[in-house]
């Protein structure tokens, strides 16, 4: 497969512009998502596919719901995570219950981007790693991609699934680049990604936390303790059977999450893996998480307050170092 | 629609939502259900104009709507009874009816939760070349909220074919208007954006239709949006079982002046359509009690598309 480079945020960008050439049915929405008559996507596509809309996300995703029940594709910008929250409803309560309550009449196909994460100064409000809120909704599909690859292959896949998923995107990674394959290009959901294999420790990292995690096992391997790092990808679906086949192999499970450690994303696959993997467990499953704080604004306060490599690092050596009683 | 045709199909819905409220005090159908007895004149008023494509958006109290829109009641009593054999096969019930073979797209349970949705199959007609309206229902209650403002705001901004019409009971579930806004009338909520408005009597079907099929060949020409206020009264609770202490009730006589039933047959000097509904009515009970309840198996099948 032929690659090029690309940043994050552009493989994103990239998906979203096959998509839109691909099927005019795609439409892409949001607060000042063409500012000027300049605007690529606008240029290209037009103001009836692309349109600017007013700071009101209730009408705008709400807007978007009804396009995608009468055969659109919506792809809406938000930009933060946090702007979803006003018009959580939509996004939780309509969005993903229509093909349900309706028994299969009608389909609900759009897509929420939302930024996450941006922890470097953007204090309480604009900061939050929200996706484990949505992870339990049915009938939503949550994509968390790590890569600019998966940026990209997970926008292609959410913009052509037929329910309503929220992608989140993180700041952090905005400017990060990486391989992108050429053309069309789509990443299935529910498969996670094992990005590198290790016999003696299982990490899961979700997002941001997945170079971390990788970073972590080069430095335990330096130690001689070799870590199997997987990537889930998507949240919802949720691909536990690539983790428990791994539990299977290490008998040890660190999850790491940039969210808050209660009722997190980390705290369920922790979950599944003591509810269905429970017998392959040699040691308890360890949590490497930010603290359950609002990110606080000042600097140095934010890094003691977020999951590194450091902590990754101590996670794996208390998960190495204790172990279940025969 | 003739005038005999609006007095039957007003008589459907009577008798269909007074039969539901006596299967609900059975325990046949379970669950939270919102009657829609007395606002008939507004659902048969709106939906006799609207074509199978024209996308109809409603709310909890949902069942006057649908069968105006022309959702077959058998299947529709089966959904509240919450047999396999119903409009949603019981997924979705009194409060969230379905059936896009009729153009009824959703009804919500959160108030106000519809309306921008009527604005997404508006914007859809447009881009599709359609000429297709759409239309959502919704009481005086819900413009309250800020997803009304901002739905009327993005309307009128992009100019939307969508009829937006408010059943204005006086009663926003428990408690008046008056405990909800100083503003009386709710077509007032939209002047700043002069959004083409009118407020009738919605006991009255005949000026219901009139009002909005003046709307409708405006809205089928591609303009937008539009606010019709349909000032209704509400003869039941705000839900079956509401012992209603906040209100007193209309007395008989008051309530056949104004029942838009029996104003519209004492203008036609017609005697109704009780009996042929309620025949069609037992039909739609019995052919529901026939259908099984859902398998199992239902409970997680349709969770994603």
């Amino acid at each position: 497969m032929s690659t090029h480079e690309l940043p994050y945020i552009a493989a994103i960008g990239e998906a979203i512009r096959e998509e839109m050439e691909r099927d005019e049915t795609v439409l892409y929405f949001g607060q000042n998502i063409a500012t000027t008559d300049d605007d690529p996507f606008l240029k290209q596509f037009g103001s009836d596919r692309v349109r600017v809309t007013p700071i009101s996300e209730t009408a705008e995703i709400g807007m978007a719901v009804g396009a995608a029940i009468a055969g659109y594709r919506p792809v809406v910008e938000l930009y933060m995570a946090e702007f979803m929250l006003v018009a959580m409803d939509q996004v939780v309560n309509e969005a993903n219950r229509f093909h349900y309550m309706s028994a299969g009449q009608v389909k609900v196909p759009m897509v929420m981007k939302a930024g996450y994460g941006f922890t470097c100064g953007w204090a309480g409000q604009h900061t939050g790693t929200i996706y484990g809120m949505f992870m339990g909704v049915p009938g939503l599909k949550v994509a968390v991609p790590a890569t600019a690859a998966d940026a990209k292959g997970l926008m292609t896949t959410a913009i052509r699934d037929d329910n309503p998923v929220v992608f989140f995107h993180h700041y952090l990674l905005t400017l990060e680049h990486g391989d992108v394959p050429d053309g069309e290009y789509a990443v299935p959901f529910g498969e996670a990604a094992v990005l590198r294999e290790g016999g003696d420790v299982t990490i899961v990292a979700i997002g941001w936390c997945v170079g971390k995690a990788l970073a972590a096992a080069d430095q335990l391997a330096a130690e001689g303790i070799q870590a199997t790092v997987i990537d889930p990808r998507t949240l919802a679906p949720l691909d536990m059977w690539t983790i428990l086949d791994s539990v299977e192999k290490t008998g040890r499970l660190v999850v790491v999450d940039q969210s808050t450690r209660q009722g997190s994303a980390a705290a369920v696959i922790a979950a599944e893996a003591a509810d269905e993997g429970f017998s392959s467990l040699k040691a308890p499953v360890k949590l490497v998480t930010a603290l359950d704080a609002t990110i606080p604004y000042s600097e140095p306060m934010e890094e003691y307050l977020l999951p590194s490599e450091a902590r990754i690092v101590e996670g794996v050596h208390m998960a190495l170092g204790s172990s279940v009683a025969a | 629609m003739s005038d005999a045709d609006l007095l039957r199909a007003m008589w459907r819905i009577r008798v269909f939502e007074e039969e539901v409220g006596r299967l609900t005090r059975a325990n046949e159908v379970h669950g939270l259900v919102h009657l829609s007895v007395g606002g008939e004149g507004v659902a048969v008023g709106v939906c006799g104009q609207l074509r199978d494509d024209d996308p109809v958006y409603s709310n909890h109290r949902a069942h006057g709507h649908a069968l105006a829109k022309g959702a077959p009641m058998g299947p529709l009593m089966a959904e509240l009874m919450g047999r396999d054999g119903g409009l949603c096969r019981g997924l979705g019930g009194s409060m969230h009816v379905v059936d896009t073979a009729h153009g009824f797209m959703g009804a919500t349970g959160v108030v106000g939760g519809n309306v921008p949705l009527a604005l997404g199959s508006a914007l859809a007609a447009r881009l599709s070349g359609s000429d297709s309206v759409a239309v959502v229902f919704f009481g005086d209650g819900a413009v309250q909220g800020g997803i009304f403002v901002e739905s009327v705001n993005l309307a009128a901004l992009w100019k939307l074919p969508a009829i937006l019409v408010c059943e204005n009971n006086g009663f926003a579930e428990f408690t008046p208007r008056s405990a909800h806004t100083p503003v009386e009338r709710v077509t007032d909520w939209v002047a700043p954006w002069d959004v083409d408005r009118e407020t009738v009597d919605g006991n009255d079907v005949v000026a219901v239709r009139k009002a909005f099929r003046r709307f409708l060949t405006k809205a089928r020409k591609g303009k937008g949006p539009f606010l019709l206020e349909c000032l209704t009264h509400r003869l039941r609770g705000h839900y079956e079982g509401d012992p209603q202490l906040y209100r007193q009730a209309l007395a008989a006589e008051e309530w056949q002046e104004l029942d838009p039933i029996l104003r519209l047959q004492r203008a036609l000097g017609h005697k109704g359509f009780e009996e042929e509904a309620r025949a069609e009515v037992v039909e739609a009970v019995e052919s529901a009690r026939a259908s099984p309840f859902p398998s199992s198996d239902l409970t997680t099948e349709l969770v994603y598309a």
